[in-house]
């Protein structure tokens, strides 16, 4: 049934990084991902992989879950390896075959590249298991300020994601409702070609679309009348602070960062 | 031979996975042609879930839904013959409501049947006279409509497609005293009038005892009560005890009861209370 997809995939825990600020989770986050595409050669690659592998442990999130979170990735996985092994033409030949040629080059670039989206996916993936989107939202947000000053409605952005989000769980009940009442009229959802299946989800769009906008117009109303008037001056209830935590998490990516520097500079490029 | 016939009925939801809820656990219930079923329960109690098999809307974990004594899931073309047969209308329905004009949505369900021009049209007409819908109204698009004639207008919808069984689900939910009333007696009219089948779910007590020929009562999701309405409120002190209400004149029967007073308990109308009182007042008189 359509109630069962799960949207967001924030797991609860106790663990050091659901317990870090969400800011820096979400900057630690982005600077692995640049320092991934800074890695020249397996060593320093290695070295980023050894950290993510640390990482799922001390997020106490099941390496099933972090594994199942990977499966869709294999598609494009095959895609680039089969592209990279191909299109390397330099490098010693290994094989050939009519216009085929496999490179020891090729081969390594594959597996480099391959290894390379696993590490920087499995990291992302750690930072939406370990925060929760309301906080991810308000820690973006908070990221995003200094942008106001260039007249970015950052906080405006800010709410619209946190309230899409919020929502999410409730318009699906509501299509799930107003498909059953449907069929109880006999619509009929699964048959027919192109254009009779169009057809057939008019019955639920419309109903859809009026209450969201009823549901719309609720909530701004009753936003209004707490006297919601924007960003400007508003306090928060939860305030966020950096700890030792995140001081810590931040000293030992740095670390990270500069072995990933040394190990470039000693071992021979790859790529 | 019951019309419907629910055996063994229990339904998961999220079955297999963390969120694993029993919905309805354990249901057998016949429904005999042309009474008018009442099925009282707390929210969350299961009723709503336990209807919608009786359509094949929801498939059953455990257990089977017979209609004239074939299950409903058999197949697909089983199952479609199901939602004609049972014609269901769901909780708050003028949320479905979604065409043009009034005629237009009204004859969604029987347009769905393939029946021919002339009999939709006069299974709008005839569904629209039963709600007390004026004509003028068929014309006007749904959304414009104030919000019991949107109510109204969504259960000709389902009243539309000629079921041998209507079920409604709260219909008087959220509507003030004179809606429900309209609703209730709209209900009484109808089923007088075709002859058919009525399953009326509600949690008000005072409903059910005003139109229901019998009673299912529903408690955690299972049916712990079945019966004639007369048989239920007789055991309204159990009522109470799950936290459900009983009317007002079984209460007072109740209590005198209570206070020693030697009253049968099986009142539920006003008018059986004056009875009952008339009664209790002549044997006093006489002794
Ligand atoms: N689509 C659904 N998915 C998961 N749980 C549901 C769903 N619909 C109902 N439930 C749960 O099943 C139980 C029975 O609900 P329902 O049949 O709607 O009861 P009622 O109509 O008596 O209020 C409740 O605990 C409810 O939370
Ligand atoms: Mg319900």
């Amino acid at each position: 049934m359509i109630r069962d997809i799960t949207i967001g995939q924030y797991m609860p825990g106790n663990s050091f990084l659901h317990k870090m600020d969400a800011r820096s989770k979400i900057v630690l986050t982005f600077a692995f991902i640049l320092a991934i595409f800074f890695c020249k050669n397996f060593w320093s690659l290695g070295l980023m992989v050894l950290l993510s592998a640390v990482l799922v442990p001390v997020s106490r999130v099941p390496v099933r879950s972090v594994l199942r979170s990977l499966r869709p990735l294999i598609f494009i996985l095959l895609f680039t390896a089969v592209l990279n092994l191909f299109y390397t033409k330099s490098g010693n030949v290994l094989w050939s075959w009519r216009f085929l040629t496999l490179t020891d080059k090729g081969l390594y670039t594959a597996v480099f590249m391959a290894v390379r989206i696993l590490a920087l996916v499995a990291v992302s993936t750690l930072l939406t298991f370990t925060t929760t989107p309301t906080d991810l939202t308000d820690g973006i947000e908070r990221l995003l300020s200094p942008l106001k000053a260039v007249k970015v409605p950052v906080h405006s952005l800010a709410m619209m994601m946190t309230l899409a989000l919020r929502f999410i769980p409730t318009l699906i009940e509501e299509i799930d409702r107003i498909m059953s009442a449907q069929k109880a009229r006999g619509a009929d959802l699964e048959t027919g070609g192109f254009v009779r299946r169009a057809k057939a989800l008019l019955p639920i769009l419309i109903p859809l679309f009026v209450s969201s906008f009823r549901r719309a117009y609720d909530l701004a109303f009753a936003m209004e009348c707490r006297c919601y008037r924007g960003g400007e001056g508003r306090t928060r209830m939860r305030q966020m602070r950096f700890t030792v935590r995140d001081g810590a998490a931040c000293g030992v990516f740095a670390l990270v960062i500069a072995g990933v520097a040394v190990l470039n500079f000693f071992f021979k490029p790859l790529i | 031979m019951a019309v419907l016939e629910v055996q063994g009925l229990t339904h998961l939801y999220g079955a297999k996975t963390a969120r694993e809820t029993a919905a309805v656990q354990d249901v057998d219930l016949r429904i005999e042609p042309g009474e008018l079923l009442g099925v009282i329960g707390h929210t969350g109690s299961g009723k709503s879930t336990l209807i919608q098999h009786f359509n094949a809307l929801l498939t059953p974990t455990r257990g089977q839904v017979l209609l004239d004594g074939a299950d409903v899931n058999r197949d697909k073309q089983s199952r479609r013959e199901a939602r004609f047969r049972v014609g269901l209308c769901f909780q708050y329905p003028e949320y479905q409501l979604f065409e043009e004009t009034v005629y237009k949505d009204i004859s969604f369900g029987p347009a769905n049947m393939q029946l021919p021009k002339d009999e939709i049209d006069r299974r709008v007409r005839t569904a629209a006279a039963f709600v007390g819908l004026d004509e003028s109204l068929l014309e006007k698009s749904p959304f414009d409509l104030s919000g019991g004639e949107k109510r109204r207008a969504a259960i000709a919808g389902v009243m539309a497609m000629e079921p041998e069984i209507l079920v409604l689900d709260e219909p008087t939910a959220g509507l003030d005293p004179r809606g429900r009333e309209r609703i209730l007696d709209m209900i009484l009219r109808y089923r007088r009038e075709t002859g058919s089948t009525v399953v009326l779910v509600s949690h008000s007590m005072e409903d059910i005892a005003r139109v229901a020929t019998r009673a299912l009562v529903m408690n955690r999701s299972r049916a712990v009560m079945q019966g004639t309405v007369g048989e239920v409120f007789a055991r309204g002190e159990e009522l109470l005890q799950m936290g459900l209400d009983v009317p007002a004149s079984t209460r007072i029967f109740l209590e005198l009861r209570q206070r020693g007073v030697p009253v049968q308990t099986d009142v539920y109308t006003a008018a059986q209370g004056v009875d009952a009182f008339l009664r209790l007042l002549g044997k006093e008189a006489r002794a």
